[in-house]
């Protein structure tokens, strides 16, 4: 069961305290988008082995939600930041690149 | 013979007689016993049945690998299957009986399967129980059944408490032995805060028991003066019977405290599970000793050497008057020195070794001890009952060389460490050859969330068995938890203890090595599930090379004791059979718990009342003291309707409707959600949110609104008013509340975060009362107050705040019914005396409340959807017909995009409509309207469905919504749709407004 | 106004540590920049108090006020003055981005207190609860068994635990489940 810090409140919380809300960075396609790109919004997910940036909620705790960079295989947490964001910060994917080199997720390495 | 010696059992008070029974038979004890010691001490050496062969079995170990020694505990609601003997602590009054036989343990029918075991081999119930399938309810099944599983379920409810326990430390030490005590006593000198769990009531491990000096004195004073020690520690926290069940990622660590199993009368929980996180974990689990596979090693009296040893030290208990040792190391030598000194006999020690011990064994030697060297047993003899053994050369193929009559046999393949709690969360192993065992390979270490190992093995568990070692390894270990902890260590030295010479251990396999078919098929590897060398011969033979596979093929290791004593002899014999080192076959996965914990303690607090929590409006207790008939609603419990005396539900529903629809009713709407948004971006936010356009709304109105999710399906729905021009409050389905709330955070918090919106889920913040009915504004005129609810003070979809009656009120003039109806918030806190102010005004006017029951038929007769039951998260609004509700003003909102691809606006879809039967029955629920011919799987088409339907009372018939295909255009068609008992019933396509299409009663 | 009523009308319960329905609270939920001046004027005008920093409650001489979110306060007064707050605090807020609402109905709040205190609650919520860890003056949002809750150190070593009103019978219970004689820990 992992924990995660909060980045809007400083808890490290355990997952109980947290809600799982999927994929991070995903870029909203709304009306006038054509059917490639709102498919890929709608239903294209990354399942990687490794790197995975995610978001979470701090459900029962201070409510926000927040970004989670961590591996899936080793469940090392390579930091938490914050949701009002297009992208991971630069020293988030040091730390990754110092863990693993040539990693990518999605257009992020 | 097992009996109570007169010297020995350190561990006794043998002031305190104690008396317990077993299978109905009165037994004494003393106190510090556990049960097995005691068993033994009234010469019940056996004390149960295998699985499988239901073979008499006895006591094998004497601490948690125990596999044989398991009993049904207790009585009534305390009781409690498989519970091992040997870990069971002795109390006055204790009840067992033993497992796996019928009708006795001395006589048992089920140990025919002993005499066919032939018949029985490795996959036997995989190869047998195939074809023919309609075997599988009459033959298979319920022999498996009869079969399966040891012990009895529990019947009573569980009569005990439980409970949970978090708690945070820098380094967890499992393992209160000398390794753990040093390693508990550096960690806690760093200053880290440290918490040392052991097992078992004792402290110190096996240590006392296999003797030695630390520094001068002996090992047992050594152990009290560091218990002492760290209990003086003020950051030392020390818990005994607790056992480190399970490590878990980022540290998380389970401890499982055995309260009150020793003392059943205690006040408090029975169990209480510590749910640790910690920095790092030191794992001092020990060592196992390992049994030997020759031919009859599971006759009752053949034993670890190790817990023969701890049977007489600790408990003053023999196995047998003349016990034979058999060992392929040095270590059970001194169980023969033991049984010597405590007056027993040993005939003979049988080294499997060619060239036999070390110091150990010169020493046996020079006390008159026969030891044979290259030796080993061919076969035990006996039934219930160890009679003779048959020693043989370890070499050959078990040619007898002599028979020699004894009790017991005390037999040590050497030791594993325990491994369970470094592997459980990834900790990687090493195949150590000299000791021939996997130990953990501190190069390979589980890690933590910042990628950093947290787990450190101490002692035996890492591999070294010499007290002087061990100790130093424990020290070791726990500078280096607190240094990894972030504490500064300044290294000492561990005090001295022993490191005697011994002579390296040989591997033993199977003894002789050549064993033949006929000697294998009796050599058991796995006790409790009855796995032989010759059944893991087979599985390899049969193409189970993999070790994963033959565990489960052969249920090598997958008992209660997971394989604890089974595990490295069966990889052994597999690796043989597969002519592989043993580290290519490798284990299989450890996995939690170390042994078996009660669900109980699993469960923790959540049980009976709070199994869950439940969630009471204002008005709960009312409803509770008039006999309402709760239906749950997420958590909610909500009334589903108000019985009187011995009224059927049907005939309550109707009659709360009846009234409502003649007079007034009353409806506690209080779980409704509301969550106000506010902010000067807050229109253009709710624009997006809802299907609708709600930035016009003018401030005093209501509207009700659509959400979509970005897949176009509708997921909630509600009445919207405007408080000012940048104040809005929401109302959500019953079930939304939380969940719309956090969806539109997410959206304000993710997405447009530049956006000015604030909001605040005040669902609980006021009770909700609906007032419903042509009666309605008459009796809240009648509470008084200076509010205007008339016609014109408060038109349709109009709000307002002011007072009614006494109350702070804000009145929502909104219907769900298709009647006069006013919904009123009041502060929750003046909830209920607002209910019993309504139901006092109200009474000439013969009002009663109702329950969700009657709001489902009301609104369906009106034709409103109903969110879950029109809709079940493939429904868009166009389906529903509610285009009306969609705003072709906007360029977006959420749901939009999706509803404009291809199979959204499809013509195909189901749509809404109302069906009428013919013979005015109700529509069974969940039925389809059946078309023409089949589908590609021979099932009859579909057109369509029902998604709400009900008797009527207003109309007395059935009435019901559904989508079919073509949808109003398919108005007066007559359709099927089909029953439960397999025919159809036939009914009209018809407007789904069944009541008031003009709506003239709610505007009145 | 007619009579308000707290969710368990003051129910108690004494273990090995004492639990109790404080009844009706004032209670304030403000959401906005915690940093503008606006908001510390609106805070002080309420409690007399000055904006918490990160997880930490005020006390000021009229209420006090607790750290919930970076944007989001609960400000604590007498249940009668709330509303009055609430108008008071939306007038100093006048003209900038804030929400004020009136939340004392939609909570319970209980008190623990006794030496056993920190022990009931660890034996609830995944926080750690130790001296050093979570002192007076200190907030927590966390889960009490399984539902959402709040707890907050007072200087007199007791704590209070809000939770929703609706769960108020149901917090009450595993407390008092928690509390009961037999299940002292003597951890903290």
């Amino acid at each position: 069961m992992l924990t995660l810090q909060c980045p809007y409140c400083g808890v490290w919380a355990e997952e109980t305290e947290l809600h799982a809300e999927g994929e991070a960075h995903l870029k909203r396609f709304g009306p006038g988008s054509d059917d490639a790109d709102f498919e890929s919004y709608l239903f294209m997910r990354e399942n990687p082995k490794g790197v995975h940036l995610e978001r979470w909620r701090h459900a029962s705790g201070c409510g926000k939600f927040f970004h989670a960079a961590r591996s899936t295989t080793t469940l090392e947490v390579f930091g938490t930041y914050a949701a009002q964001t297009l992208e991971p910060p630069q020293d988030i994917k040091d730390k990754i690149s110092a863990k693993i080199p040539n990693w990518s997720w999605r257009e992020f390495s | 013979m097992s009996t109570r010696l007169t010297t020995g059992g350190r561990l006794l008070n043998k002031a305190k007689q104690v008396t317990f029974s077993f299978n109905g038979k009165q037994f004494t004890g003393f106190e510090g016993d556990t049960l097995a010691s005691a068993l033994l001490a009234n010469d019940q050496m056996m004390m149960g049945r295998s699985f499988k062969y239901h073979r008499p079995r006895g006591v094998v170990a004497s601490g948690a690998e125990e596999p044989n020694a398991l009993v049904n505990m207790g009585q009534g609601g305390k009781f409690e299957p498989n519970q091992r003997a040997t870990t069971t602590e002795l109390y006055d009054g204790l009840t067992c009986t033993s497992q796996n036989h019928w009708p006795s343990l001395e006589f048992d029918v089920g140990v025919v399967n002993n005499y066919v075991a032939r018949a029985l081999p490795a996959g036997f119930y995989y190869k047998t129980f195939m074809a023919p399938a309609a075997a599988w309810k009459h033959v298979f099944e319920p022999i498996v059944r009869h079969s399966a599983g040891l012990g009895k379920a529990p019947k009573d409810r569980d009569a005990d408490r439980y409970e949970h326990f978090y708690a945070f430390f820098d380094v967890v030490v499992v393992g209160g032995g000398v390794a753990g005590l040093m390693a508990a006593k550096a960690a806690g000198q760093a200053g880290a805060k440290v918490l040392l769990m052991e097992q078992t009531a004792h402290w110190g491990g096996r240590a006392p028991v296999d003797g030695g000096k630390v520094d001068g004195v002996k090992v047992d004073d050594f152990i009290d003066a560091t218990v002492a020690e760290l209990e003086a520690m003020e950051n030392v926290t020390l818990r005994n019977r607790m056992m480190g069940a399970g490590v878990y990622d980022h540290g998380y660590i389970l401890g499982y405290e055995r309260l009150t199993d020793h003392a059943p009368l205690m006040e408090g929980p029975r169990h209480r599970l510590w749910r640790i996180r910690a920095k790092q974990i030191v794992t001092a689990t020990g060592a196992i000793e390992r049994p030997l596979s020759f031919a009859g090693n599971d006759i009752p009296g053949v034993m670890l050497a190790s817990a023969m040893r701890d049977y007489i030290v600790n408990f003053g208990t023999s196995s047998g008057d003349r016990v034979v040792v058999v060992a392929n190391n040095d270590d059970a030598y001194r169980t023969a020195f033991t049984l010597k000194i405590h007056g027993l006999e040993v005939p003979v020690i049988l080294d499997a070794r060619p060239n036999g011990g070390g110091p150990l064994a010169d020493a046996a030697r020079e006390q008159g001890f026969r030891v044979e060297n290259g030796k080993g047993i061919a076969k035990v003899k006996g039934g219930k009952r160890v009679t003779s053994v048959a020693i043989c050369a370890q070499a050959g193929e078990g040619a007898v060389l002599e028979d020699i009559a004894c009790d017991a046999v005390a037999m040590s393949g050497g030791w594993s460490p325990v491994v369970h709690l470094w592997s459980h969360c990834g900790g990687k192993l090493i195949w150590d050859e000299a000791q021939a065992h996997f130990r953990p390979d501190p190069d390979r270490a589980p890690t933590s969330h910042d990628g950093n190992p947290f787990v450190v093995t101490a002692g035996s568990a890492s591999g070294p068995l010499k007290l002087g070692d061990v100790l130093v390894d424990g020290q070791k270990a726990g500078e280096a938890a607190a240094q990894a902890a972030g504490f500064d260590v300044t290294s000492t030295n561990a005090p001295k203890g022993d490191v005697h010479d011994e002579a390296p251990l040989v591997p033993c396999w199977l003894m002789p090595q050549g064993a033949g078919p006929k000697l294998r098929m009796k050599a058991w590897l796995d006790y409790q599930n009855d796995v032989k060398v010759s059944d893991v011969k087979l599985a390899a033979q049969e193409g189970y090379e993999s070790v994963e596979h033959t565990k489960r093929y052969t249920t090598l290791g997958m008992a209660t004791d997971q394989g604890k004593l089974s595990n490295i002899n069966g990889l052994a014999v597999l690796s043989d059979a597969l002519n592989q080192p043993i580290p290519a076959t490798g284990t299989t996965t450890f996995r939690p718990p170390y042994t078996p914990i009660s669900m109980g303690a699993i469960a923790g607090e959540a049980r009976d009342e709070v199994f869950q929590p439940l969630r009471r409006t204002p008005v709960h207790d009312w409803h509770e003291a008039n006999g309402a008939f709760f239906e749950p609603v997420g958590h909610w419990r909500r009334p589903y309707c108000f019985p009187r005396g011995s009224e059927s539900h049907a005939d309550a529903v109707s009659r709360e409707i009846r009234q409502t629809r003649d007079s007034v009713g009353l409806l506690d709407a209080s779980t409704l959600g509301k969550i106000i948004v506010k902010g000067p971006d807050a229109g253009k936010f709710l624009n997006m949110m809802y299907t609708n356009m709600m930035s016009t709304l003018k401030v005093g109105k209501c509207r009700y609104g659509l959400m979509c999710n970005e897949n176009g399906f509708l997921m909630d729905d509600g009445v919207v008013a405007r408080i000012d021009e940048d104040t809005f409050l929401c109302h959500t389905t019953t079930g939304g509340a939380e969940r719309i709330h956090g969806w539109m955070e997410d959206w304000l918090q993710c997405e447009w975060w530049d956006w000015q919106v604030y909001t605040a889920n005040v669902t609980e913040q006021y009770a909700q009362i609906a007032v419903v009915g042509p009666n309605a504004r008459k009796v809240i005129e009648k509470l008084g107050g200076e509010m205007d609810v008339s016609k014109e003070g408060l038109a349709f979809m109009e709000w307002k705040d002011g007072k009614i009656g006494e109350f702070d009120a804000r009145a929502y003039r909104i219907s769900f019914s298709g009647e006069l109806s006013y919904e009123i918030a009041v502060p929750a806190s003046q909830g209920r005396a607002f209910w019993d102010a309504l139901l006092e005004a109200g009474e000439e006017f013969g009002i009663m409340p109702y329950g969700t029951e009657a709001l489902h038929v009301m609104r369906a007769e009106k034709g409103f959807i109903m969110i879950g039951d029109e809709t079940d998260g493939t429904v868009i609004p166009q389906d529903l017909n509610m285009q009306w509700a969609i705003s072709k003003k906007k360029d977006d909102f959420l749901g939009k995009r999706a509803q404009m691809r291809d199979h959204m606006a499809s013509e195909d879809r189901w749509k809404l409509a109302g069906f009428e039967t013919e013979d005015g029955s109700v529509i069974p629920d969940g039925a389809y309207i059946v078309d023409h011919g089949t589908n590609a799987n021979g099932q009859r088409n579909t057109q369509g469905r029902v998604t709400s339907s009900y008797y009527s009372p207003s109309l007395d018939r059935g009435i019901a919504m559904g989508l079919i295909h073509g949808g109003m255009k398919r108005l007066g068609d007559v359709v099927e749709f089909n029953k439960v008992d397999g025919s159809t019933v036939k009914a009209k396509v018809v407007d789904p407004v069944f009541y008031d299409k003009d709506g003239e009663k709610q505007n009145v | 106004m007619s009579e308000a009523v707290s969710a368990l009308n003051g129910a108690s319960f004494e273990g090995f540590a004492k639990v109790e329905e404080t009844g009706l609270r004032g209670m304030i939920t403000v959401r906005g920049d915690l940093t503008s001046k606006e908001m510390a004027a609106a805070v002080k005008t309420a409690t007399g108090a000055a904006v918490p920093v990160q997880r930490k409650v005020a006390v000021g001489g009229s209420g006090v006020v607790a750290w919930m979110s970076p944007d989001e306060l609960l400000v604590v007064v007498d249940y009668d003055q709330a509303e009055a707050t609430v108008v008071q605090m939306n007038e100093v807020l006048s003209g900038v981005h804030a929400l004020v609402a009136n939340v004392s109905d939609a909570r319970a709040v209980f008190r623990l207190s006794g030496d056993g205190s920190r022990d009931v609650l660890a034996k609830l919520a995944p926080v750690d609860f130790a001296q050093d860890a979570f002192g007076s003056g200190g907030i927590r949002r966390s889960r009490i068994a399984q539902v959402p809750a709040a707890v907050w150190g007072n200087d007199d070593g007791s704590f209070e635990i809000i939770c929703f009103r609706s769960v108020a019978q149901y917090v009450f219970d595993v407390l008092k489940i928690s509390a009961q004689s037999g299940g002292e820990v003597g951890f903290h």
